[in-house]
């Protein structure tokens, strides 16, 4: 009979070797880079070009998502319904994503169909009209979903954070609204487009089984010439305008069952030597299942479905949010749990046991996370988006490895004090 | 094309294995089989309460998660209307910390009864938030219960009512688990940087003592033919008028289930799909419109459901629904329409292959569908559907007689 009450031997975390596959990289004739990740195991690929045309660089609030979401909506050849049609009839998926620095166009495909595929994104990316219907069609339905969202206690109280940390001028505090919808005009979108969408701001990154001819390819589509001309791009600086009041509760919905809570502060951006640390101390606090606010306020509680603390991952400058969803009436003792756990964490060192797990946990994550092509392509995409190299990734898990926790307690009793923390719960 | 292994032990557990060794990973999937449409309808909601419970220890390691955790491993479950599904993945070299995490909690639950009464409050808190404190978050439940009659997809997973959650006591709970979480109603796939030999090995050593327990046989309510159409009207305290409408569609065994998840595609895959274009950019009726079908083992619905424009009436709405409906009853469509969602289907399915845990949950569900080579054969099953399949089947699924339909009004 085996003896159950005794766990199997385990490899530990810190004797796994993680290795980051390094990218081959390219540059096309007229000097876009190309970075890829090559992968003959899989039948598919993905394809991404990033441009620095994010929420950061707009002059007007909105202008960035609209344009970059309406690039696709149609072209001086095409209609939306057409270039739709074109992509989907290869079964591929043509997204796009706006964030707060950078904006983007991903094609997802078998790689069989990629020579069909590329004339329809260089289409979307060189040749987008902004019709005014497109437009007037796109700010009826956002405007449609936001309504439909204001009423959910937790998106309200995601827009309320962001603004309280950044201020609601900033683009990280920034927020959609009805009447910024109505003022867009095609002829700011197109000027955005314009200046942001250059073949000199583009990167392109790429991964999976890639065509042998990629790379013509590529030039054929995106490397010829020097399309939309060459716009410099300087970011400005924008400063953060934090709220001065720290602590609020907003009645959203008289009759809601539940509380959105939001317990948030400033915090310095991933270029500060403490950023990597705080990424361990952030997963013991409420960073994964087995987190010190998960086993207290889930599963010891049953206040909620779940309880998270997040680092953002803004270039700027960071924040510390810790979020949940709880029942209605236990909304108070979830925010007086929380701080009670910060205080655990400044007056008590982590158990080596706990600090050990979280350790292997971390590990044991990120190897996971390195699977598969597409992953790989992710994590250098992050360094180099944010001008590091592998250095910084491996500097991390030496961090994860060898921390203590006397550092750690030294790292909560910087950064886990109460009067620093904005406090909400919208219900 | 998925190779695998596959065989079973002693007590009739069924144990298939795939091989990759392009992985450091390792994944150990456990599929029971047992859903909500298993529970008492006067006790909804308990498959999926049982599978938090699942995590409250067992009964020789008091915690299941830190182990795990320890190994450097990550898991989760869900449970659906027709399985429970239980899964891990971590680093290949730490496999066995998995096979002895599940084999101790098939061989029993600790049985604790305070992790009860914390697992009653979190899927309660899970209730509202889903369910309860979101905008039209009770329409799921409204649609099943106005769509079926008799089988127990009547109610959704997360239970018909809190009380039937609340009111859950710890000698349900041993019952439950020892009625269908025995071997003999499980699927065990192992999945990654793993061998059949290493395997057969550790499923021998940590499964094979485990009782045999008793084949759970399932005999459900049928839901009858519906004769009539069904009607409801909603006022909530939403911002925007919706429309929904369900059809009955088929099990999934059924190969005319192919045609209708082609149907749906037809309909609303992508931004060249009908709806789409037709009702919300042409038309502006809709400010959004999605057709989609549950996917369920025994025969399902089919949804269309939209939020209408500001303005619009619902009468005229509906009309916009019901002819796109009617093209599709009236004429074959074009052979080019057929190849792009069928192309679709082989690209989703290329992509979903990639994921080395969505490998191992698909070879368990065909397992459980009858046989996991099926996985193998899902391509062909759809490029076996003709135009004139589709036709057919939008006349029948479509019939006024076979429709649910909900109004749901903004309201004070």
């Amino acid at each position: 009979m085996v003896n159950r009450s005794q766990a199997p031997a385990i490899k530990d975390a810190v004797d796994f070797e993680i290795l980051l596959k390094p990218y081959e990289k390219f540059n096309l004739d007229n000097g876009i880079p190309v970075y890829a990740i090559r992968s003959e195991e899989q039948e598919t690929l993905q394809l991404e070009l990033i441009f620095p045309a994010g929420s950061w660089f707009e002059t007007e609030n909105l202008i960035a998502s609209a344009t970059n979401f309406l690039m696709k909506n149609g072209t001086s050849k095409h209609s939306a319904l057409e270039i739709n049609e074109m992509a989907e009839y290869y079964g591929a998926y043509l997204n796009r994503a706006c964030f707060h620095e950078n904006a983007t166009y991903t094609l997802h495909c078998l790689t069989k169909h990629t020579a069909d595929l590329l004339p329809v994104l260089q289409e979307v990316i060189l040749d987008p009209v902004f019709p005014e219907e497109e437009l007037s069609t796109f700010v009826q339905n956002m405007k449609q979903k936001l309504a439909v969202n204001l009423t959910k206690c937790d998106f309200v109280a995601n827009r309320h954070i962001d603004k309280f940390l950044f201020g609601e001028f900033h683009p990280y505090g920034r927020v959609s609204n009805m009447l910024a919808y109505d003022a867009l005009q095609t002829e700011s979108l197109k000027a955005f487009y314009k200046k942001h969408y250059t073949y000199n701001n583009c990167k392109i990154f790429i991964a999976g089984n890639l065509p042998a001819n990629i790379i013509p390819l590529l030039n054929q589509y995106f490397g010829s010439t020097k399309w939309n001309g060459e716009e410099l791009i300087v970011r400005p600086e924008l400063p953060v305008l934090p709220a001065e009041e720290k602590k609020y509760r907003i009645f959203n919905d008289e009759n809601g069952v539940q509380g959105a809570v939001r317990i948030a502060r400033p915090f310095p951006n991933r270029y500060h030597p403490d950023f990597g640390k705080m990424l361990v101390l952030n997963t013991i606090f409420g960073g994964y299942f087995g987190s010190r606010l998960m086993s207290n306020i889930r599963e010891e509680k049953g206040y909620t479905y779940g309880i998270h603390s997040q680092i953002y991952n803004f270039r700027q400058v960071s924040g510390i949010n810790i979020q949940t969803e709880a029942g209605r009436d236990v909304c108070e003792a979830t925010v007086t749990e929380v701080y009670k756990e910060m205080e655990r964490l400044k007056n008590e060192e982590i158990p080596e046991e706990e600090l050990s797990l979280v350790r292997n946990f971390m590990i044991g994550s990120i190897l996971g996370d390195l699977d598969g092509a597409f992953h790989v392509i992710q994590r250098w995409k992050n360094l180099i988006l944010n001008d590091l190299d592998e250095n910084y990734f491996y500097n991390n898990i030496r961090i994860i490895k060898t921390i203590t926790a006397a550092e750690l307690q030294q790292l909560a009793q910087q950064y886990y004090n109460k009067e620093d923390f904005y406090e909400l719960i919208v219900i | 094309m998925i190779h695998f292994n596959r065989f079973t032990l002693e007590n009739g557990l069924r144990v298939i294995v795939h091989e990759d060794n392009t992985t450091p990973m390792a994944v150990v999937n456990v599929l029971y089989d047992v859903g909500a449409r298993d529970e008492n309808p006067q006790q909804t909601g308990f498959a999926h309460l049982f599978e938090h419970l699942m995590f409250g220890g067992s009964v020789n390691i008091p915690e299941y998660d830190e182990p795990l955790q320890m190994a450097g491993g990550e898991n989760n479950a869900f449970t659906t209307n027709d399985l429970t599904n239980y899964y891990i993945e971590l680093p290949a070299e730490n496999l066995e910390t998995a096979f002895w995490l599940e084999s101790d909690r098939m061989l029993s639950l600790a049985f604790s009864e305070k992790s009860l009464e914390v697992q009653r409050k979190v899927v309660t808190e899970e209730f509202k938030e889903h369910y309860i404190n979101k905008p039209y978050g009770d329409v799921g439940h409204k649609l099943r219960a106005l769509s079926y009659t008799s089988h127990p997809y009547r109610w959704q997973t997360i239970g018909k009512e809190l009380s039937h959650i609340e009111n859950a006591q710890l000698e349900d709970v041993k019952n439950f688990f020892f009625r269908h979480y025995r071997p003999i109603n499980a699927i065990l796939v192992v999945a990654g940087k793993v061998t059949t030999e290493q395997v057969k090995a550790l499923a021998e050593k940590w499964f094979g003592d485990i009782p045999s327990g008793e084949k759970y046989v399932r005999s459900l309510p049928v839901e009858p033919p519906q004769k009539a159409s069904n009607f409801l009207e909603v006022k909530a305290k939403v911002p925007l008028d919706a429309l929904y409408k369900a059809y009955h569609i088929y099990p999934r065994n059924d190969q005319r289930y192919y045609a209708a998840d082609l149907i749906s595609d037809i309909l609303s895959g992508g931004g060249s799909s009908r709806l789409h274009q037709v009702l919300v950019k042409e038309k502006k009726l809709f400010s959004n419109i999605d057709c989609y079908h549950f996917g369920s083992i025994d025969a399902g619905l089919l949804c269309i459901e939209g939020k209408l424009v500001k303005g619009v009436k619902m009468k005229d709405a509906e009309k916009g629904i019901q002819e796109e409906l009617e093209k599709l009853q009236q004429n074959i469509i074009p052979e080019r329409e057929l190849q792009k969602v069928k192309n679709r289907v082989e690209s989703m399915l290329a992509f979903e292959d990639m994921g080395l845990l969505s490998r191992a949950n698909n070879l368990a569900f065909y397992e459980l569908l009858g046989d996991a080579a099926f996985m193998n054969k899902e391509f062909e099953n759809y490029e076996r559907v003709t135009k004139e399949d589709i036709h057919r089947e939008a006349q029948i699924i479509f019939n006024e007689k076979n429709s649910n339909t909900i109004h749901y009004y903004a309201g004070n």
